[in-house]
């Protein structure tokens, strides 16, 4: 696919080429999100301008954010993916390119506690304002209710 | 407004609108901050239906969460078993049977009406138009009898399985659901009678809550919200899943992204769907309604991401799988979820009658907002 290897040209070692996935998957480093994204989203021959989805994944070793991001015009449909640190997994916030990440990376810091860097007014948005902990990361133990 | 009107200087405030609302479709909280009548800010409040779907999937089989997706967008089960076991179906590479395919077609379009006919019902009585209320729910009822044949719940229908269907269409579907195609288009000219053509509808909402197609798409909306701002876009069209490139249907689109916009653009996708029906009801094939799949679901490590043209907006499921019997991450990407942010922007600078049809006209289900 040509716009594939547009991508890779364009980037050139800052985007790698992850194999075998249902749609075209490019890992980004963490430094480099931001120009990627927003290269991807201004750039006249790629011009991924809708936000399909964000959210992120827990492993072993590493967080990892996950975008799906779609240029309407060509019907193409591309994931990146960027590993945060474990400890303190934050990423540089998409809210000033994209409205739509606003919202969901609320939800996404809501739920796995993933900070937003440069995201104003980050905060809980489905669990309570006073909830402790991130219900969707693997050590959270649900808290006891007291028996029955 | 006079010059003298003008320089009264006034004071903004705060109104609290919900979680207890009829026109909030649930339980969802708005903060408005008012100027007079004016509404200059919305601050989003919801969670309080957040059951922790993703979390709860991570701890059940693939199968035991098809009836979960049920309660997501309570008003369109059969799209949400659709995307789900879609996203399975996608990364264990099955391929569903032609005939599941056609049946899952034919309760996804009713599914799709059904969803929308409360839409209208409840869009007319949020602006206090009772009557319309009672058409739209004495036809979605024989939608329900339809399901109750064909899953035997209405509701929560639980009708799709990886890989397939659990069981044929009852011999007294078929002739239920032709009276129904053959009643449905006289019931929506009389919807257009009771609703579209009132000058207090159109008043109400003409012109209300506009908001243009760049701004749609920077916001992420898909599905009908996208298109009644003008942008001719299905995802069943454009980019075609399942058996959805064999009809021919058309895809309505709105001008200027007003309420009416968006309440005529599923009016006619109605339409549209009774014409994919039918066209699914020629065309469906004889044959096995289920793939070969294994009795335990252990898709591949990797991982999947399946959208569909759900009947808010599009419905998206991400899963990643590490080998085992359960999910290791699911996510569900809500449309209602995504419409509910462009909201604020589309109710500022209007007053609080403005912002009843423009949340009316955004189509949001609590249920799959808070997941």
């Amino acid at each position: 696919m040509d716009f594939i290897k547009t991508i890779v040209e364009l980037f050139e070692d800052k985007v790698e080429v992850i194999e075998g996935m249902d749609y075209p998957t490019f890992k980004v480093k963490k430094e480099d999100f931001l120009s990627v994204v927003t290269s991807l989203k201004t750039s006249e021959v790629l011009e991924f301008t809708f936000l399909i989805d964000l959210t992120a994944v827990e492993y072993d070793e590493y967080f990892e954010a996950v975008y799906h991001l779609m240029n309407l015009s060509n019907k193409q449909i591309i994931r990146l993916k960027v590993q945060l640190d474990k400890n303190n997994p934050s990423i540089a916030s998409l809210t000033r390119l994209y409205k739509a990440a606003d919202l969901q990376e609320k939800e996404t810091y809501d739920l796995m506690g993933i900070n937003y860097e440069g995201h104003e007014g980050l905060k809980r948005v489905l669990c309570p304002d006073d909830f402790e902990g991130h219900p969707l990361r693997k050590d959270y133990v649900m808290p006891d209710r007291g028996s029955k | 407004m006079s010059e003298e009107i003008k320089e009264i200087t006034t004071q903004e405030f705060k109104l609290n609108m919900g979680p207890q609302h009829p026109s909030t479709h649930g339980v969802y909280r708005a903060i408005l901050t008012m100027d007079g009548e004016y509404i200059v800010d919305v601050e989003n409040v919801m969670g309080y239906l957040h059951r922790g779907m993703e979390k709860i999937a991570e701890n059940r089989s693939y199968t035991k969460f098809i009836p979960y997706t049920d309660r997501l967008d309570y008003l369109a089960a059969a799209l949400n078993n659709w995307a789900y076991v879609g996203v399975v179906e996608k990364l264990m590479q099955i391929e569903v049977p032609e005939r599941a395919e056609y049946m899952r077609v034919i309760l996804g379009e009713l599914q799709r009406i059904a969803s929308h006919l409360v839409y209208t019902a409840s869009f007319a009585i949020d602006l206090s138009g009772w009557t319309a209320w009672l058409y739209m729910f004495r036809d979605r009822e024989k939608i329900l009898d339809l399901f109750e044949m064909a899953t035997g719940a209405r509701l929560t229908l639980n009708s799709m399985r990886i890989g397939g269907m659990p069981s044929e269409f009852p011999p007294e579907f078929f002739p239920a659901l032709e009276k129904l195609l053959d009643e449905l288009p006289g019931c929506f000219e009389e919807y257009d009678g009771i609703i579209t053509g009132n000058e207090i509808f159109q008043a109400r909402t003409k012109n209300i809550g506009v908001m243009d197609v760049d701004t749609i798409i920077n916001y992420g909306l898909g599905g009908p919200n996208l298109r009644a701002s003008g942008l001719k876009y299905d995802l069943r069209k454009d980019m075609p899943y399942s058996v959805y490139d064999r009809f021919d249907f058309e895809v309505p689109v709105g001008e200027i992204g007003d309420c009416f916009d968006r309440y005529l653009v599923r009016m006619q996708e109605m339409r549209q769907s009774t014409r994919i029906i039918r066209q699914a009801l020629e065309q469906m094939p004889e044959g096995p309604i289920m793939a070969k799949v294994p009795k335990v679901i252990k898709p591949p490590k990797g991982e999947a991401y399946y959208h569909i043209e759900g009947a808010k907006g599009w419905l998206g499921f991400y899963l990643v799988s590490d080998g085992s019997t359960n999910p290791y991450r699911l996510h569900i990407h809500s449309p209602s979820f995504v419409s509910l942010g462009a909201f604020p922007e589309m109710a500022r600078g209007g007053n609080v009658q403005d912002l009843v049809s423009v949340i009316a006209s955004i189509d949001i289900v609590l249920g799959e907002v808070d997941r």
